[in-house]
């Protein structure tokens, strides 16, 4: 058995990453929950908006952080535009048609993003890069912190809107009928382009608090894409606490069963997992079984 | 007979392009054409006729190279059996899979989603595991007989590979015509519907997803013999999952000469790419994904689709024209 010593740092490190890949599936749920589709697109997106955080850094002499205050609108409206001028006219309503471009947008943003960068992985040097604060026996990297706070800030946020705001009933409304939101005179195109504006901001927040302590290449959103599928899939497609509980879950077994079965061999416990839960309750833990 | 009439013209006229050029350009082009399309028939037997459309062919393509490559290289197993042995070992793979993924009732997208988590755990397994070669991958020994199943000249790999893609083609008319193959278009307009008219949904959708492995596989046994050289990432990559479904998509889907159709355009488009902008890193891709995505904005039927709609337009326009000459005469 593994001494605490060992065992704790690591959770505390899983509950950190765990933290990311909650903030990514937390947008993947968001427009699943909504829209009933799954956005293959998501981990591209990623990708794109950590190459945005990297070069408003390089060019603009922005930390991430700040940069996150810009991207973040600016990718709520590239996935305004994208569901509604491609993604939404282009499926002509059919679940099939929807996989497929989202695919397709999938393909050409990270291929679009390789031939404009090639395929170098690049970081970013910043001077608190490698800070580390002491929690107990553990160091803990301070941009891990951060990105754990913006998820619980993000996460309160998005409560907000939904809870409060017009906008946020008439997606709930859209969410459960969408029929009977639309002859009450919400207009469905525009809410479901605010959905999946809203989820691609969520990889914007997600992408600057990455990108301090992590490497950006044209692939990098993949490493996350199917971990935040899996932790979609744990808690339940549409459910937003599952997104949270499902992503810290999530990175706390990656992270353990990493300083068991070493790095490469630690990402198959994701999949195995992942495909184990799909199989036996695809509705996953916290959602209801249909 | 007469219903093959297509596929035999088809298979001749391309089984003379080796009478009129020999070019190593040209023939390594058709080869890669012809795989793509057998990956694609694949495909389509799932995903265009049983609507089932997978994300992780991938799994299959994969799992018939590294068959065919281990067998040879580590167990000294003679080209033949091992070739054949790597469709079976896909089929496996893809009854296996299958079994798992319908008995679970996974459906859409949730399919597409195992699909592709499956060939994604293959691919980590065979990029650590030792008896795959690893991180460096497999080569088979050059051993130019056809005892070994290589050859000096492209052409005999030529032959081979058309007639697979002949084999698949005879195989999806032949299923398109059989209760196996209604059953299959029926799980696919509504899955609830053939259950409650006595078809075994499950397993129709395993039988199609079996032999759609098998299919996807022996083009990844020929794959590994063709460049004696596999490793995780060109058989369990992503890249091949998405090339069997663009093919057919762009072909026009659940129909025998979508996926042939469709590569021969798909990979037109790609070597035009590389003429006009040179052998840049992703800019074919970035031209798939966007046809892809415009292809079934504005021609969900594919190539066929619209090609049956012109021919449905010309006929219409022939007959309004059609009784004005009566009346003349």
């Amino acid at each position: 058995m593994l001494s605490p010593a060992i065992l704790i740092p690591a959770i505390l490190n899983g509950l950190m990453t765990g933290a990311v890949y909650a903030l990514v599936a937390l947008g993947l749920t968001l427009i699943y929950g909504v829209l009933h589709i799954i956005n293959f697109a998501h981990g591209a997106l990623l990708t794109a908006a950590m190459f945005a955080a990297f070069f408003a850094n390089r060019w603009l002499g922005l930390d991430p952080y700040v940069a996150a205050l810009l991207l973040t609108p600016l990718f709520f409206a590239l996935g305004y535009a994208l569901q509604r001028f491609v993604i939404g006219p282009a499926a002509h309503g059919e679940d099939r048609n929807i996989l497929l471009v989202t695919l397709g947008l999938a393909v050409v943003i990270e291929n679009a993003l390789l031939y404009a960068f090639r395929a170098d992985t690049r970081t970013l040097d910043l001077p608190y890069g490698f800070d580390t604060i002491e929690v107990g026996p553990a160091f803990i990297a301070v941009p891990r912190v951060v990105a754990f706070g913006a998820v619980i800030a993000v996460a309160l946020v998005l409560w907000l809107i939904m809870r409060w705001s017009d906008t946020g009933k008439a997606i709930r409304a859209v969410a459960r009928e969408k029929l009977g939101a639309e002859l009450a005179g919400i207009d469905v195109a525009h809410v479901y382009a605010v959905t999946f504006g809203l989820g691609t901001a969520c990889l914007a927040v997600a992408a600057c608090v990455l990108i301090p302590s992590y490497y950006v290449n044209p692939s990098a959103g993949n490493a996350f894409v199917l971990i935040a599928f899996t932790v979609v899939v744990l808690g339940g497609m549409g459910s937003v606490a599952g997104a949270l509980v499902g992503g810290l879950f999530v990175g706390v077994v990656e992270s353990l069963s990493g300083l068991w079965l070493g790095e490469s061999l630690g990402q198959i416990g994701i999949f195995v997992m992942f495909i184990l839960v799909l199989l036996l309750r695809p509705s996953g833990l916290f959602g209801e079984r249909t | 007979v007469r219903a093959l009439a297509p596929i035999l013209v088809t298979v001749a006229l391309l089984a003379a392009v080796p009478l009129v050029t020999q070019s190593n350009v040209v023939l390594n082009f058709l080869v890669f054409t012809l795989l793509i399309a057998l990956v694609g028939q694949g495909w389509n037997l799932l995903g265009g006729y049983g609507g089932q459309y997978s994300f992780g062919h991938a799994a299959f393509f994969g799992t018939g190279a590294y068959v065919t490559a281990i067998l040879q290289v580590r167990y000294g197993v003679n080209a033949w059996p091992a070739f054949a042995l790597g469709i079976v070992a896909g089929a496996a793979v893809g009854a296996i899979i299958g079994t798992l993924a319908f008995r679970s009732g996974l459906r859409g997208s949730y399919f597409a989603l195992v699909t592709l988590a499956f060939a994604e755990v293959l691919r980590i397994v065979a990029s650590v595991a030792p008896i795959t070669g690893a991180g460096v991958g497999t080569l088979i020994k050059l051993d130019l007989r056809w005892e070994a199943l290589q050859f000096q000249s492209r052409v005999p790999f030529y032959f081979i590979i058309l007639a697979l893609v002949a084999i698949s083609l005879v195989l999806v008319h032949l299923i398109e015509r059989t209760r196996f193959g209604a059953w299959l278009v029926a799980v696919r307009e509504n899955e609830d519907a053939a259950a409650a008219l006595g078809v075994d949904a499950t397993r129709v959708k395993i039988g199609a997803m079996t032999l759609s492995a098998a299919i996807a596989a022996a083009a990844g046994c020929f794959y590994a013999q063709y460049y004696l050289f596999i490793d995780a990432g060109i058989a369990y990559g992503p890249w091949i999952s998405i090339e069997a479904l663009l093919a057919p998509i762009v072909g026009g889907v659940g129909t025998v000469f979508g996926p042939l159709l469709g590569a021969l355009v798909v990979k037109s488009l790609g070597e035009a790419t590389k003429l006009v902008a040179g052998d840049a890193p992703g800019l074919d891709l970035v031209i798939y994904g966007s046809v892809l995505v415009l292809v079934v904005a504005f021609a969900p039927r594919g190539i066929v689709g619209v090609l049956a709609d012109l021919r449905r337009a010309l006929r219409r326009a022939r007959r309004a024209e059609a009784p004005a000459e009566v009346g003349r005469a």
